[in-house]
């Protein structure tokens, strides 16, 4: 196998198997179901989460000229991005409940977009990052506004893609204004072209806009004001998809450019990053306190728990991309399990939306109702979840780093958290009154989003009690990007070169 | 066999395994009950393996029962569990208080039993993980996962409408302190490398944690603050009323005292010694005057419960008043009336759980002349106010004794004056328990509860309160055999911390992390 297939294994699985699902789709009688196309869509996502297992033998690999380098940080985000497709693909085969007509569309939507994401992670050449923010950010904003008759998704959908399409020109502005300063849009040899840069201001002035332009992305505050009404009008499982995949993508850009791009501006980059964390926690927690609507008041909570993201960027690197590979990842897990229960509960047509229509899911299904108070607890950072090691990561890195205060701030913001989980924990378990309804017609959950559910769960759990494996995995990759660092600073400019390899690959 | 090395992870995780079970079996008839009872049965019998097997001769400052096994290596987190002479007998007392806490709710939980008997165990496994845990990181873990069972039992199966509000005050009071004590446990990683708690005492006792007094300062009161939150002591005790009085009988048994209490002793005492000893004059005087607005404010109350939430902030302020002497007396009094609050507030929070049962009510003004009525009843009653206020031969007067003997030697500036204080407290005590006595169950027959027929005391209260009785007796009695293990913790923790060493905080082991200039201009 050449090395550009090997490198590009997963996305092409996905966009075969994407093509395939469309064109198939007319072929289908109308009104007939659209399951078969959901499970070749969620075999399309198992191949890609294997391909992207059997990649990571090869160490790290560089292809189509260099733009695109598949190194241990990229399995990992690819990981992520084909599970969290994995149990939205499954938690959505039955979600469209005769209104299937279009559901063959939304698999393979769903599979586009993954590839965008997927795309962004491994690329170290920013216009190709470009492409793939845009592949992914065009198939969610049509997924935004997939139940065509009402208002709210049209709403959610126009709003998304005017803000959307604003931030991705900041962020092609960035680019531009990078190649402007240094030369290249190459994230190597922009970091080499600043050492020798006549214009700093600008090349500081390139990275403030890209900043600014996946700030958008990650829905980091003052950059957030779409996600409330966004997240409201989508539907929900393309709100488990684009709160957490889009995002991880994101990060891992924004990784990949700050830490490897701009090493140099650390010391300006990260004023910039504590104050973005800071807001973001703090906005995110206080919004969230007074939504009644479930999906915007989850919709804050992805403001806060980007911010507490953006506290990884203020630590050492080493430690920073570690804690943020792992946030990144029980982030993910948690959102993507909260969501799919509340797909589930709230049904094609969201009969509950509100705090007071989830009262009494306790009594009327016991099950559903635990998974969602663990998944709920693990985003408050509760012990032995996957949320609490998270945190306690992200903030010992931070503290490790110096950032005393930024972390007193993320952890008293998480016991603001609290209020607004538990109201809507205490909701689930106090008994409802007479005149609630709206959860009498709760259908039985199906086997597939049952699945996608547990896995979610499950993958929650294990990164609380058992983080280990999974920190080795994220200090791997954190490595992996040093190390690849480090090699290319000393194909730059070999005589100041001091490279000491000496990590293990486990 | 051996067990001595798994026994602390079979204690804690037995009641887990039962909570799985519970969750997983139909709820059907009693099995729920019976299913609890049992769990917490094996439990206690479990706990009764460390008075059995425990070394007395031991080093101080060592632990027993140890179990140290790797868990996460990156960062440096261990599975490390182990006991001495300071946690011994609270594990036991948790193992006790937990199948008399099943036998109270045996009928007041009517429906939804699995989840109640579920969160109770749950609490279980919290509570002795807090005890057990030698790693900041797992002790961490089990304090805040203390919090999530306590809660949901209040904001579920809390007595009026008011117990939303109730529990998640309860639940913002201890969570916010928590969180602030998790950076002051991670500024202590950051500067050590290390989350061991043995480590960490060697390293303060040699004055090693860090050579920056302001950071350890605020250290130290991270921790503190987390804990006295928790004990609660005075004045912050704004969640104590509303939880108390919401939670049920089996779930308030175990709110107050001993997890914060312990805390302070293990990991304030052990981590931060000198800090605490300068803090020493503002908590002892926050303890007697905790004492003192506690029994006033309890004098005053017309709601039983009302009552004993503000008598149990008077119970854990004389423990705190003890403990912060950093006397040999004191220290031994307030770990001694520590287990007295489990004992001593737990049989009473049963029998006002019993009283409830049968008429209703919780106001004072809606009872009198029960004496006649419910002669059972009336004894258990006046045994246990006879063991909360200190008399002689009965448990609560070993504790509150030495406490006062250790507040009077210390050496802590003011000390002779909060002493008298306190003890002020021991009369204002007896006075709203005795007038309680006297208006629950002497005087008129009541007209609102005159007339309703009720039985005394049924066999199954009997089993749950007879046990707490026997307690109370013999550790008024026999307390020797109960200090013995205590004393060595309490003699360990009297030791003045060594003086500081010119060398020792300047030394280039102080383990600073070197921060690279373009982080040290972000600060």
């Amino acid at each position: 196998m050449s090395s550009n297939v090997l490198a590009l294994l997963p996305e092409l699985i996905l966009t075969l198997v994407g093509v395939f699902v469309m064109l198939t789709e007319p072929c289908l009688k109308p009104g007939s179901s659209r399951k078969p196309l959901g499970w070749l869509a969620i075999a399309g996502a198992v191949g890609s989460l294997i391909a992207s297992w059997y990649q990571i033998q090869f160490g790290t690999i560089h292809a189509f000229s260099g733009t695109i380098q598949v190194d241990a940080f990229s399995v990992l985000f690819h990981f992520v991005i084909a599970s969290v497709v994995l149990v939205t693909l499954l938690g959505s085969l039955d979600f469209f409940e005769g209104n299937a007509s279009h559901a063959g569309e939304y698999f393979a939507l769903t599979l586009f977009g993954a590839v965008g994401m997927m795309l962004m992670t491994c690329s170290v050449e920013l216009l190709m990052v470009f492409v793939g923010l845009e592949i992914s950010s065009i198939s969610t904003y049509i997924m935004c506004g997939f139940r065509k008759g009402q208002a709210t998704g049209t709403e959610s959908s126009i709003k998304y893609f005017l803000l959307g399409s604003f931030a991705t020109a900041f962020f092609l502005y960035g680019v531009a204004l990078a190649f402007g300063a240094t030369g290249s849009t190459n994230i190597y040899a922009i970091a080499h072209g600043l050492e020798t840069t006549a214009t700093p201001a600008l090349a500081f002035t390139a990275l403030a806009l890209i900043i600014i332009g996946l700030g958008f992305k990650v829905s980091a505050a003052p950059f957030h004001v779409w996600t409330p009404d966004v997240y409201q009008g989508a539907p929900a499982p393309v709100v488990g998809l684009m709160s957490t995949a889009p995002k991880t993508a994101a990060f891992a850009v924004l990784l990949r450019i700050t830490f490897t791009s701009f090493p140099l501006y650390q010391h300006r980059w990260a004023i910039l990053m504590w104050v973005l964390a800071a807001l973001s926690m703090t906005v995110g927690n206080l919004g969230a306190l007074m939504q009644r609507d479930v999906k915007r008041m989850l919709a804050y909570s992805s403001i806060a728990h980007a911010g507490y993201l953006l506290v990884a960027f203020t630590a050492f690197p080493f430690d920073g991309i570690a804690a943020a590979c792992f946030y990144t990842a029980t982030y993910a897990a948690m959102n993507v399990g909260a969501f799919a229960v509340v797909t589930q509960v709230a049904g094609y047509d969201e009969r509950a939306r509100t705090i007071d229509d989830f009262t009494g899911l306790g009594q009327k299904r016991p099950y559903l109702a635990a998974l969602l108070s663990f998944f709920l607890l693990s985003l408050i950072g509760i012990p032995f979840t996957g949320g609490f090691f998270g945190k306690f990561y992200v903030f010992s890195a931070a503290i490790h780093g110096g950032n005393m205060w930024l972390a007193v701030i993320g952890l008293l913001n998480s016991g603001v958290a609290c209020f607004y989980y538990l109201r809507l924990l205490a909701a689930v378990y106090t008994r409802p009154g007479s005149e609630s309804t709206r959860l009498n017609q709760l259908r039985r959950i199906s086997v597939p989003a049952a699945i996608g559910i547990a896995l979610a769960a499950v993958a929650t759990g294990a990164l609380g009690i058992l983080p280990g494996g999974a920190v080795s995995f994220a200090e791997y990759a954190s490595h992996s990007t040093l190390i690849e660092q480090g090699r290319q600073e000393c194909a730059a400019s070999p005589d100041s070169c001091n490279l000491q390899l000496n990590y293990d690959v486990k | 066999m051996n067990i001595d090395h798994t026994i602390l992870t079979i204690i804690t995780f037995v009641p887990l395994a039962g909570a799985v079970l519970l969750a997983l079996l139909p709820d059907k008839g009693r099995l729920m009950q019976w299913g609890a009872l049992a769990v917490t049965l094996i439990t206690f019998l479990c706990t009764l393996h460390l008075p059995a097997y425990f070394d007395y001769s031991a080093a101080p400052g060592t632990f027993q029962f140890e179990q140290n096994s790797a868990w996460i290596s990156s960062p440096a987190i261990r599975y490390h569990l182990g006991v001495d002479g300071l946690s011994m007998w609270l594990i036991v007392l948790t193992g006790f208080l937990a199948p008399l806490g099943v036998l109270v709710s045996w009928n007041t939980i009517g429906d939804r039993k699995k989840l109640f008997y579920t969160l109770f165990l749950l609490q279980q496994v919290a509570m002795l993980g807090i005890f057990v845990s030698l790693d900041l990181f797992l002790y961490y873990a089990f304090w805040e996962l203390s919090l999530v069972p306590m809660a949901l039992l209040i904001a579920t199966f809390g007595r009026t409408a008011n117990r939303r509000r109730a529990a998640i005050k309860y639940f913002l009071y201890a969570f916010i302190p928590s969180a602030i004590l998790l950076v002051g446990m991670l500024w202590l990683y950051a500067r050590t490398g290390t989350f061991q708690f043995p480590e960490l005492a060697q390293l303060a006792a040699t004055h090693n944690i860090s050579g920056n007094e302001a950071a350890l300062w605020l250290a130290s009161l991270s921790f503190l603050i987390a804990f006295a939150v928790k004990v609660p002591v005075f004045p912050l005790h704004g969640w104590l009323t509303d939880a108390i009085s919401e939670a049920p009988t089996a779930a308030v048994m175990v709110l107050v005292g001993k997890l914060g209490l312990y805390s302070i002793l293990r990991f304030s005492f052990g981590i931060f010694p000198e800090q605490s000893r300068h803090i020493a004059p503002l908590m002892i005087a926050l303890g007697a005057i905790g004492i003192v607005y506690g029994a006033l404010i309890a004098l005053v109350q017309k709601d039983l419960k009302q009552l004993a939430a503000y008598g149990a902030l008077g119970h854990v302020s004389v423990v705190v008043l003890g403990i912060f002497t950093f006397t040999i007396a004191g220290l031994d009094g307030g770990i001694y009336a520590t287990l007295n609050e489990g004992i001593g507030a737990g049989a009473f929070f049963i029998l006002l759980g019993i009283l409830f049962e049968r008429y209703g009510t919780y106001d004072m003004r809606d009872y009198g002349g029960l004496a006649a009525k419910l002669p059972w009843m009336v004894t258990l009653f006046v045994i246990t106010t006879l063991s909360v206020i200190g008399l002689p031969m009965l448990n609560g007067f070993i504790g509150e004794f030495l406490v006062l003997t250790g507040a009077m030697q210390s050496t802590v500036t003011h000390h002779i004056g909060w002493t008298v204080l306190g003890t002020t407290g021991v009369i204002l005590t007896a006075s709203y328990m005795l007038w309680m006595i006297q208006r629950v169950f002497y005087g008129d027959l009541n007209e609102n509860t005159a007339d309703v027929p009720v039985p005394d005391v049924t066999g199954r209260e009997h089993l749950a309160l007879w046990p707490l009785i026997a307690v109370m007796l013999a550790m008024g009695v026999a307390s020797p055999y109960w200090l013995r293990a205590i004393d060595t913790a309490g003699t360990y923790l009297a030791q003045d911390p060594q003086p500081v060493e010119p060398a020792a905080s300047l030394s280039p082991t102080d383990a600073q992390p070197q921060i690279p200039a373009a982080q040290e201009a972000t600060k």
